[in-house]
């Protein structure tokens, strides 16, 4: 600190604790509401403190879902969401980091044309392309599948362009190191500049967690199954129609386990998590 | 920037980069050529004809008075959400910059809304506000505010606006804190010997070595508004009352989705794409004067 004005350092934190509050103030609501009866929670106002419904409403969108809205339990949404949050990063760093691998080690015919390929991908979000996207994946007969869910979203310009970044800076010795001891170029990539990767790798695997437990647009369109619905998708079939007509209190609930996982990653990977939102937008 | 050290192969760069190719081929190009190809096409009521008529989608669409009013709409919801998210994550994050106690904890508490997906914010925020039962409206007719965001234009904005802010605000904080990390202590020391105090510092000397940073962000803003608060206005809104909310994507989605009208939301496709390729080129040539500063 520059001068001690300590006027100025309490006022600092008067106003991070009210930004603290008013960010979860929300997230509070949201657990109380998940923890009564839905009679409580419709009361006007409703209780501003958790009451002792907390284990029945879990259990029950954990097991059954709703009654007036969309019937499918949230378990197996969970688990939905599991596989896409786990397949994205997956799928997303293997197919990045060998291609990048081949763009910056190698050189061949028409390696700009993939390189900018690649990279007008990110030209081309989702959104812009909604309707002939689904029809693709209808005549390859991947709606309601995990591959519908999860291949389409893998390619990605910034997990190359990253791995890319990081392969510039590794050291030229290394791989002449290995040429003259030897190695072909694969084992160079598995013995040398995987485990180099290993922290961008884990970066990355943060932030694209997060991207596809948060998917949205994507499964709402190719899921019409419920037993393929993600938790995301879920909550918002559960929401029929006016306020009374919605069980709030197991919305809430399914809100909070659909915010728990991607929440947590965040808090405890924290880390993990600033580098890689950092460094893919270099 | 190349290597000076390549490997030599004849198949294996081709097969490393094949993945990742096919599938930006399969996913991306073939789609994207889709909907222009869509977009000089008119179809029928039941999809069974289709006719090429060159560009006259898009004259419709800006002859048509509800594509314009959400282009107004975007307009102004990315605006809001831009400058609003912005400015909070500004101040939090000068403060954030300023104490020593408790620095983390501040930090951990403010950045987990970046896990909430855009819909399920939508969502709480719904509910907070929901206009028979939520606890704000309660709040709000005490003052005597009457909240009712599924009549009202303007609250139904504010609604979806607040969630997509509360959402941001955590990615916004994060750069603006390594931002200023990254300001050197001495310039900041030499002001303040010189007799210039906090606020004046920080206009002249600390607000400007941001503008980078507040420069990136806004580009990312912009395009968060633009498409990833599609999740917030679905799950709330639907872009009503009567189209106040329906910004360009949730649009594109309606119109192609719901009311099939194919050429029609083809077209508003590749407009976005346009849209799009004008805010990342913006965002490299900014990038690329980063580098030199």
């Amino acid at each position: 600190m520059v001068e001690n004005r300590p006027g100025l350092t309490i006022l600092s934190h008067a106003v991070l604790i009210l930004g603290v509050l008013l960010i979860a103030f929300p997230l509070y609501v949201t657990f109380v509401a998940s923890t009564h009866t839905l009679e409580t929670v419709m009361q006007v106002p409703m209780p501003l403190l958790p009451g002792d419904q907390l284990v029945q409403n879990y259990s029950q969108v954990l097991g059954a879902g709703t009654t007036t809205g969309s019937k499918a339990a949230v378990g197996s949404m969970l688990v939905n969401s599991t596989v896409m949050a786990l397949g994205i990063p997956l799928g997303k760093i293997a197919i990045s980091i060998i291609s990048a691998f081949a763009i910056v080690y190698f050189r061949f015919r028409l390696r700009m044309f993939f390189f900018w390929m690649i990279f007008i991908t990110l030209m081309l979000p989702v959104e812009v392309r909604i309707i002939p996207t689904f029809k693709v994946i209808a005549d390859l007969g991947m709606l309601n599948s995990y591959a519908g869910l999860t291949v389409p979203l893998i390619a990605s310009a910034t997990a190359t362009f990253l791995f890319r970044q990081f392969f510039m800076t590794v050291p030229d010795e290394l791989a002449e190191a290995a040429r003259v001891d030897g190695a072909g170029p694969m084992r160079f990539f598995w013995d040398v500049l995987l485990p180099l990767s290993k922290t961008t790798m884990a970066a990355l695997f943060v932030i694209q967690f997060i991207y596809g437990w948060n998917q949205y647009l994507w499964p709402l369109l190719i899921t019409t199954d419920e037993s393929m619905y993600t938790t995301v998708i879920g909550i918002k079939r559960m929401i029929v129609g006016g306020d009374a007509a919605n069980e709030w209190n197991l919305i809430m609930a399914t809100a909070i386990l659909a915010m728990l996982p991607p929440a947590l990653v965040v808090v405890l990977m924290q880390r993990w998590f600033v580098k890689g939102l950092v460094e893919t937008e270099k | 920037m190349e290597k000076r050290v390549v490997f030599r192969s004849a198949w294996l760069p081709y097969a490393l980069v094949a993945p990742q190719i096919a599938i930006t081929v399969v996913f991306f190009f073939w789609p994207a050529t889709q909907a222009v190809w869509y977009s000089f096409q008119l179809q029928d009521a039941f999809g069974l004809k289709t006719q090429f008529v060159g560009l006259q989608n898009f004259a419709h669409l800006f002859r048509d008075g509800n594509y314009l009013a959400s282009f107004r709409v975007t307009a102004v919801f990315s605006v809001l959400v831009a400058f609003s998210g912005i400015a909070i994550s500004l101040l939090l994050a000068t403060m954030a910059d300023r104490v020593l106690r408790g620095a983390l904890a501040y930090k951990t508490l403010l950045i987990w809304p970046y896990a909430v997906a855009p819909a399920v914010a939508g969502v709480l925020w719904a509910f907070l506000f929901a206009p028979s039962i939520g606890i704000v409206t309660y709040v709000l007719k005490g003052f005597g505010v009457d909240w009712n965001w599924i009549i009202n234009d303007n609250q139904a904005i504010a609604l979806v606006v607040i969630a997509s802010v509360w959402k941001q605000i955590s990615y916004n904080f994060l750069f603006f804190l390594a931002g200023l990390q990254s300001i050197p202590r001495s310039l900041i020391e030499a002001a303040a010997i010189d007799g210039a105090g906090p606020a004046r510092r920080f206009w002249t000397i600390v607000f400007p070595l941001l503008s980078p940073t507040t420069f990136f962000l806004l580009v990312v803003n912009v395009v968060y508004a633009f498409f990833e608060t599609f999740g917030v206005i679905d799950a709330t809104t639907q872009g009503g009352p009567a189209q106040a909310t329906q910004i360009l994507v949730y649009k594109v989605y309606h119109d192609g989705v719901k009311a099939a009208d194919l050429g029609s939301s083809s077209a508003q496709s590749v407009i976005l794409m346009f849209i799009v390729i004008a805010l990342t080129v913006v965002q490299f040539r900014f990038i690329e004067r980063k580098v030199q500063y």
